[in-house]
């Protein structure tokens, strides 16, 4: 079970490329689709959890798997796996490889993968979006919480926090009478 | 700088460049910068660009990118073995990912126990919506010119960039086709149209 989380994470960290997001669609295929990890509503609150903590996503994202699925030894696995590959390219380049980056066919490929690593994301943001409990009093949410993000360039933590301090508002002055 | 010191400090930079590296890999990389080129000098700044431009082009989160590449480089810089440098690389990713674990755990074991207490509930009621939000953010920001080509009508790159885009929207999405292979097809399309024409 933890050589299966360490490999799957390792698969996870070999395709995450351009950027944390990038992980979103793999993690969700093998966690959620073919393993049967975690459910997708467990995939947005573990975003959320991830995203606000300081650090690197990816990794913050593997820890949080790992402990739900298998404890503090689950935690260890996935964040080394997701990490591994990582750590052996960015070696075999400072070792090996000055001028890799020149290399007109390596750009090239990467020139194909950019665009469709974009429509990566996509995919799993309308699949989530349906397990996100919108209604016609919510719709607006994500709308207007790309926008800040997107065009005004806010930074996600503080639209999080601010998510957080008035639903603990909402339970206080609502819920907890009720 | 000698002996013990540099890898106390290459683990204290790093361990803190974890801790307070709020907002993923683009966040983190001004941190990353003002740290190990203007602080401590590990790198110059035109080796901090090759390592933006290496993350890029690599897999991988940027952090951990950035952290086994400056590894190396500060313990080279320092004029110590390369076997040393490989043990600065391990060094730093380890230090970038420990305050990670200790936040991360201690996170979790609260969340799964309160996971069903109304209040917790309530939050994550919250959160979900916003979440939806940020990967949208996420897929416009990333609609950039470095990643799709040149913005004008006579770049051949745009327009091979949105069918690439169309085309693995419509496999992923429709065709339940798994990223892994969407991803090796991309490299390939482009890897051989770009290098044929």
């Amino acid at each position: 079970m933890l050589f299966d989380l360490f490999i799957t994470f390792f698969k996870i960290g070999l395709f995450t490329i351009g950027g944390g997001y990038a992980m979103i669609p793999l993690l969700q295929r093998e966690v959620v689709e073919h393993k049967g990890w975690l459910k997708d509503e467990d995939f947005l609150d573990l975003m959320a959890i991830a995203q606000s903590a300081p650090g690197v996503f990816v990794v913050n994202m593997s820890i949080f798997v790992g402990y739900r699925v298998r404890g503090k030894r689950g935690s260890v696995a996935c964040a080394l796996g997701a990490a591994m590959p990582s750590i052996i390219i960015i070696l075999a380049i400072a070792l090996f490889a000055g001028s890799y980056r020149d290399n007109e066919i390596v750009e090239n490929v990467f020139k194909g993968i950019r665009p469709a690593v974009i429509a990566l994301i996509l995919t799993p943001t309308i699949r989530l979006a349906s397990k996100a409990g919108l209604n016609k009093w919510t719709w607006w949410v994500p709308v207007v919480t790309a926008l800040l993000i997107w065009w005004i360039g806010v930074s996600p933590v503080w639209i999080i926090l601010a998510a957080i301090v008035g639903a603990i508002l909402y339970y206080i002055l609502k819920l907890r009478k009720a | 700088m000698n002996g013990i010191v540099i890898w106390m400090k290459l683990f204290w930079t790093f361990f803190k460049i974890g801790l307070f590296g709020f907002g993923g890999g683009y966040g983190m990389l001004s941190l990353i910068q003002n740290e190990v080129v203007e602080k401590q000098q590990w790198i110059s700044n035109a080796e901090f660009t090759d390592i933006v431009a290496v993350s890029q082009m690599t897999p991988g989160p940027i952090g951990i990118n950035s952290a086994t590449y400056v590894g190396f480089k500060a313990i080279e810089n320092a004029g110590m073995t390369r076997t040393q440098a490989v043990c600065g690389s391990l060094l730093a990713s380890f230090s970038v990912m420990l305050p990670s674990f200790i936040l991360m755990l201690l996170i979790s074991a609260f969340f799964m126990h309160y996971k069903n207490h109304r209040s917790v509930q309530t939050v994550l009621k919250w959160l979900r919506p916003v979440v939806v939000g940020m990967l949208a953010a996420a897929v416009l920001l990333l609609l950039n010119e470095e990643n799709l080509g040149t913005f004008s009508t006579d770049n051949l790159q745009l327009y091979v960039s949105i069918g690439l885009f169309a085309l693995a929207f419509v496999a992923t999405y429709f065709w339940k086709i798994g990223p892994i292979k969407v991803i090796l097809l991309a490299g390939l399309l482009g890897g051989l149209f770009y290098s044929l024409i």
